[in-house]
């Protein structure tokens, strides 16, 4: 099989990037050290290719309606434009889809950015969805008299004006004004086909690039001055756009940075400006161990569809408070959680690892996701074990031939720099 | 970094040296190392252990994986390196020099037999397609 490129694979090449089978991906693991990549973006700022994500843009007139059947976290709470959520998409049987984030752009449009591994069938499950959303529920999507909003919002395109207030923002080093010219949103013309009540439409042809760690603006100001306006008020958890970019301070390593999505043509100009401003590259290998350490669950070790995100460690993320029904709410009620994610951190010499089982008073357990931690210098792990156990408690963890002591923690391990335990 | 010809090597990745007092020094190679990344543990057999050729005796943890290390050849455990505990990632640093364990071989003529350099590069290179 032909591994998928992003636009940014020939950069990491050049790079001296170690490059690995990531889900079908061709991706960087590393590009020398992962610990010294992780300490790169705890102390200074590192760069991420996550291109591989996939974003989602929902568009129409009863978009808010349909998200807030389709997702376990309300959107409800998204009443800013370019604020996020956290939220996973949940089957009938409560057991998670996929974890996500959810954007609201404006009223009629929301923009989703989903797992790789998990696109196609999460694009899917929505369409399915909607569609049926839509004939059980069609005034949520009735179009009002003599008014065009059952249209795509022309709102949807960036505005001139702020493609006016920052003139440059699409030249990157030394990109040509040729190719910065087909930057250009254009507006697809959809004139005269008819509509599914709700467009949702992906766009593989967007490249994402995380910019991580306690520098992680400044760097993207120097690298980008045309960014600043935009960006320095920004608040975390939310995002803004510039021109075609679209630029949200969020990540997945308990740092404070960026995560930016933008046409492929454009990223390796931007990942190539960054890298002059000193910004250094991280693997897959290095966000892993950062986002472990942040306490941050990876879709597929820590959760999939066989559990819920009760038992994973989400009930923060599942809204069961409001009337609102979504699908799973009432799997979710019917089945109290037995088990729930916990950390543990090793006591004696060894690395926890996914899979490993896990002994307490309480029962059996496992390791969903398990490493070195380099802030800490010790091992770490989440384990979903019997909902019983405490903080403090000991457990044994089964390490090949041995039975090795570990701790129950409460988690993040680390954030913003430092380590938590 | 190129294999040293003065070494021997097995298919499993380790490499061995013979002492001047016959015994045998074994780590692991420069594409092994490469391959897992940072270490940071190293488990190594207890002294006196007679260890049957190919025999699982030692471990060694990247962040990114754990892989077992094999015993070249028949013998008893003579040493190990202390050195590893507390600084795992010298085996990153310099692979050949990171000695793992000393082993005293039940047959000289075993140690002989091993790999030279050239045929283990062979089996590198076969790796990688």
């Amino acid at each position: 099989m032909t591994l998928k490129q992003t636009s940014l694979n020939e950069a990491h090449r050049a790079m001296d990037a170690k490059m690995v089978d990531f889900g079908g991906w061709d991706m960087p693991v590393n590009y020398g050290s992962q610990i010294d990549e992780h300490h790169q973006v705890r102390n200074d700022c590192g760069m991420f290719d996550v291109s591989h994500m996939r974003v989602v843009d929902i568009k129409g007139k009863g978009v808010r309606d349909f998200l807030r059947y389709l997702l376990a976290n309300n959107v409800d709470k998204l009443t800013t434009p370019g604020k996020a959520l956290y939220s996973c998409m949940l089957l009938e049987n409560g057991g998670v889809i996929d974890d996500l984030i959810v954007y609201f752009m404006e009223e009629q449009w929301f923009r989703i950015v989903v797992n790789a591994g998990t696109a196609d069938k999460d694009i899917a499950w929505m369409r399915r969805q909607a569609a049926e959303h839509a004939k059980a529920h069609p005034e949520c999507y009735a179009k009002s008299e003599g008014g065009a909003e059952g249209e795509v919002s022309a709102e949807a395109v960036p505005p001139e004006e702020e493609i006016k207030r920052v003139p440059n923002a699409y030249l990157f080093g030394d990109m040509s004004q040729e190719e910065a010219a087909k930057l250009i949103w254009k507006e697809q013309d959809e004139e005269g086909t008819e509509k599914p009540p709700l467009d949702i439409a992906d766009h593989p042809e967007l490249s994402i690039i995380a910019i991580q760690g306690p520098h992680a603006r400044e760097k993207l100001w120097e690298a980008m001055p045309g960014s600043k306006l935009l960006t320095e008020n920004l608040a975390p958890f939310s995002a803004v756009v510039m021109g075609t970019m679209f630029i949200a301070r969020t990540g997945y390593t308990g740092e404070d940075g960026f995560e930016v999505v933008l046409p492929s043509i454009a990223a390796p100009y931007f990942w190539k400006s960054l890298a002059d401003k000193g910004v250094e590259p991280c693997g897959l290998g290095a966000r892993d161990t950062l986002r472990l350490e942040a306490g941050m669950n990876l879709y597929g070790q820590d959760m999939d569809e066989s559990v819920n995100p009760l038992e994973s460690g989400l009930a923060w993320t599942v809204d069961l408070k409001s009337e609102r029904d979504f699908i799973g709410k009432a799997a979710l009620l019917a089945n109290p959680p037995a088990r729930k994610l916990v950390g543990l951190v090793l006591l004696d010499r060894g690395v926890l690892r996914g899979h490993q089982k896990v002994h307490t008073a309480h029962g059996e357990g496992e390791i969903t996701s398990g490493s070195f931690s380099p802030t800490l210098n010790q091992s770490i792990a989440l384990a979903r074990v019997p909902k019983e156990v405490q903080t403090g408690d000991e457990v044994q963890v089964a390490i090949r031939d041995k039975m090795l002591a570990a701790k129950v923690v409460k988690y993040p391990f680390a954030r913003n720099g430092k380590g938590l335990i | 970094m190129s294999n040293p010809s003065n070494l021997k090597y097995t298919a499993s990745h380790e490499w061995v040296k013979t002492e001047a007092d016959g015994t045998i020094s074994i780590g692991i190679t420069q594409h092994a190392q490469e391959l897992l990344g940072d270490m940071v543990f190293v488990e190594t057999p207890a002294v006196g252990r007679k260890l049957k050729a190919r025999e699982e005796c030692a471990v060694v943890e990247s962040v990114k994986a754990a892989a077992d290390v094999y015993a070249p050849v028949a013998g008893e455990v003579t040493a190990v390196n202390g050195e590893l505990d507390s600084a795992p990632e010298r085996i990153n640093d310099d692979p050949y020099a990171a000695w793992m364990f000393k082993l005293k071989p039940d047959n000289a003529a075993d140690v002989a037999a091993l790999m030279d350099a050239a045929g283990y590069q062979a089996v590198v290179d076969s790796e990688a397609h």
